[in-house]
């Protein structure tokens, strides 16, 4: 009960709520520069979201990739590195999963549903591991060969979907016979694509919590992220922290490619430019201080922003890049955690004066 | 018509985005600010040019408003960077933060941006952009005339850039200052530099050269903006710049590399041989061969000491 009181009576919960307010406050400024009406902009994107069960669920779905993304970004930071490549590593989960539902179709759905949810966090633990790996043995910024991986992902998945799984004359691949879709819920939430992965997503963050606070490798992955030196000193194996490290971080990206593909669209296209997730993850792990359940709040902010933005280009003739610039506003509150102090400055002397009081 | 020659060219065009970007990219990073908002730097720049190109050119102002494109980056590109320089110098807010904060904010505000001046239009209208300029009886070189002697004049100027910044970054007293600040931020400051003062003109001449390789994408390659214009060469820059070992002669060589490999692709398909490699594996190798340079490149990648760390007097 003391700590729960605490953690709502620290201003750790503050400044991500002023710097939320704040955000949209610019949001508004910028929306009456450009003559336009800022709440009923508001009004719209919530309207959105809320309206009606199909949105609603929609918008669950919006924000479940964002938070295994999220986490994966928030793991590597965690330990003292930096996953630009989430998004490739998002596209190896995405295939592998295409590949194990459509190749070993022959299997019971019991059997073939978690062998390729299972293939796609390998796939992409692996594919993020190498980065981990070359930082660890030949000290290679993991920037870098995360970004150039990247690109190697996405050439590399639209090879594979074209060559092996191609759905004649179109630019996909054959319909996925796995699905993690929940379609249990299809009359409540009106046919929205609402599917396991949110739950997988939501373990994750849990595993994220137990596995780095609670246990002795979660302990040493911390200590090289805070200071790679002092840990070697303090006789942990650098190298092999930020190899496993990199590996759980590309397990969630690629758990999100598994969810999107046997949960969302059943089946994979040919991209032709990378698809962005593992951008998204960059600000919802930021967001959300790199904390568990910070991104996962984080994710549902930022997946409520997005997918109501489109009600806003609807509702109120705004244009939804709007949206960014809230989004980016609000990082930007966060981050420059100063100027949010300076903005509450006047509120906390008063508090203080009535507690001497 | 020469196919070296052209490849060369071609190889040139695409470079000189990133030379700007890789540049501005090692006056921010020596100075021990972490740029990650290069990409939306490069933006900010490649709006403004279309922008201020598209009304210099109304007004018009005829071969030059592709110049007043360019002013109009580099300034945008400045009052970009000092949102990452606010935030991160004189705020302490971490680095890489407020980078992504660059990306999020030029991606939205540009379009937003468009779609108020042009009426809901998604992309900018079409400007007639710098066209290639031959330098007398150079141009008429075997091969390198043809390659480096006949390119848009914002090539000449990045590669003028290239030794200019070399030159004040490792000879004169302002480049000393600067990358003192980035290696040894309280020595320097002991010593009399004002630190924060060095990062925030470090930051600004990065939002200015990012903003100037924006401005060339628009104004060489694409005549417009839209917001597939900046996808990903911003961070081609960065790599560019690590693989460069944050020296403009090593980003350089870097960015015409990535160049070369995205100029090979329109020239590999010209050959019979090419036509048994399916076409992705041709796209991948630039970034297969970056790994593999980077693996087997003698010495680890050496970062500024300071890079990330806001300068704080009190903390020794």
């Amino acid at each position: 009960m003391y700590r729960l009181k605490k953690i709502f009576t620290t201003d750790s919960y503050i400044v991500p709520l002023v710097a939320i307010v704040l955000g949209f406050l610019v949001g508004a400024i910028v929306m009456l520069v450009g003559g336009y009406d800022p709440i009923a902009a508001y009004a719209a994107l919530f309207k959105r979201v809320f309206g009606s069960p199909y949105d609603f669920g929609e918008a669950v779905r919006e924000m479940t990739p964002l938070m295994l993304t999220g986490l994966a970004v928030a793991f590597a930071f965690r330990s003292g590195m930096f996953n630009i490549g989430a998004d490739g590593q998002v596209m190896i989960g995405m295939t592998a999963a295409t590949v194990v539902g459509i190749k070993l179709a022959f299997l019971p759905s019991f059997l073939l549903v978690p062998l390729a949810v299972i293939a796609a966090g390998l796939c992409g633990g692996l594919w993020a591991g190498f980065a981990g790996y070359l930082k660890a043995k030949r000290g290679i910024n993991e920037v870098i060969t995360t970004i150039m991986m990247n690109w190697i992902a996405l050439f590399l998945a639209n090879y594979i979907v074209r060559t092996f799984l191609l759905l004649p004359g179109q630019n996909r691949s054959e319909n996925i016979p796995a699905s993690l879709s929940m379609t249990f819920l299809n009359s409540t939430f009106d046919n929205a694509r609402l599917h396991w992965g949110t739950l997988i997503a939501i373990a994750a963050a849990i595993f994220f919590y137990i596995f780095l606070w609670k246990t002795k490798q979660g302990y040493e992955m911390r200590a090289v992220g805070l200071n790679p030196h002092a840990a070697e000193y303090a006789g942990m194996n650098v190298g092999r922290n930020i190899v496993k490290a990199m590996f759980i971080s590309g397990v969630f990206a690629g758990l999100a490619g598994a969810g999107e593909v046997l949960g969302v669209f059943h089946y994979q296209s040919v991209f032709a430019a990378s698809p962005g997730y593992g951008f998204d993850g960059i600000a919802v792990a930021l967001l959300g201080l790199t904390h568990p359940l910070g991104v996962i709040l984080a994710a549902i902010l930022y997946g409520t922003l997005t997918y109501g933005s489109a009600g806003m280009s609807f509702g109120a003739d705004v244009p939804p890049e709007l949206i960014r610039i809230v989004i980016g506003s609000i990082i930007f509150f966060i981050a420059a955690q100063g100027i949010v102090r300076w903005v509450l400055k006047p509120f906390y002397f008063k508090r203080k004066k009535e507690k001497v009081l | 018509m020469d196919v070296l020659g052209q490849l060369l060219n071609t190889t040139l065009v695409f470079s000189t985005a990133l030379i700007f970007a890789a540049l501005g990219g090692i006056f921010s990073e020596r100075s021990g600010v972490v740029n990650i908002g290069l990409e939306g730097l490069m933006m900010f720049g490649a709006f403004a040019a279309a922008v201020g190109g598209y009304y210099a050119q109304d007004a018009g102002m005829g071969a030059w408003a592709p110049w007043i494109g360019v002013l109009c980056a580099m300034a945008v590109g400045v009052l970009g960077s000092l949102i990452h320089a606010v935030a991160s110098i004189t705020f302490k807010a971490d680095q890489t933060i407020s980078g992504t904060v660059i990306n999020f904010l030029a991606a939205g505000s540009t379009l937003y941006m468009v779609k108020l001046l042009f009426d809901g239009a998604g992309e900018t209208p079409l400007i007639d952009g710098f066209s290639k300029i031959s330098v007398p009886w150079l141009s008429k070189i075997p091969i390198i005339g043809e390659g480096v002697f006949d390119s848009y004049p914002t090539t000449y100027l990045a590669i003028v850039l290239v030794l200019v910044i070399y030159f004040v970054l490792f000879k004169t007293p302002f480049g000393l200052r600067l990358r003192a600040v980035g290696e040894h931020p309280s020595a320097a400051d002991t010593l009399g530099v004002n630190v924060n003062r060095m990062r925030y003109i470090g930051v600004m001449l990065s939002g200015m050269l990012a903003g100037m390789g924006g401005a060339t994408i628009t104004l060489t390659t694409t005549s417009t903006f839209a917001h597939n214009t900046i996808s990903g060469q911003g961070f081609i820059a960065i790599a560019a710049m690590i693989f460069g070992k944050w020296n403009p002669l090593g980003a350089f060589a870097a960015a015409v590399f990535f160049g070369f490999s995205q100029a090979i692709r329109n020239y590999v398909q010209l050959f019979e041989w090419s036509q048994n490699i399916p076409q992705e594996f041709i796209f991948m190798i630039p970034y297969v061969l970056t790994i593999i340079v980077l693996v087997s490149a003698v010495g680890r990648s050496s970062a500024p000491s300071a890079l990330g760390q806001p300068y704080d007097p009190g903390k020794r």
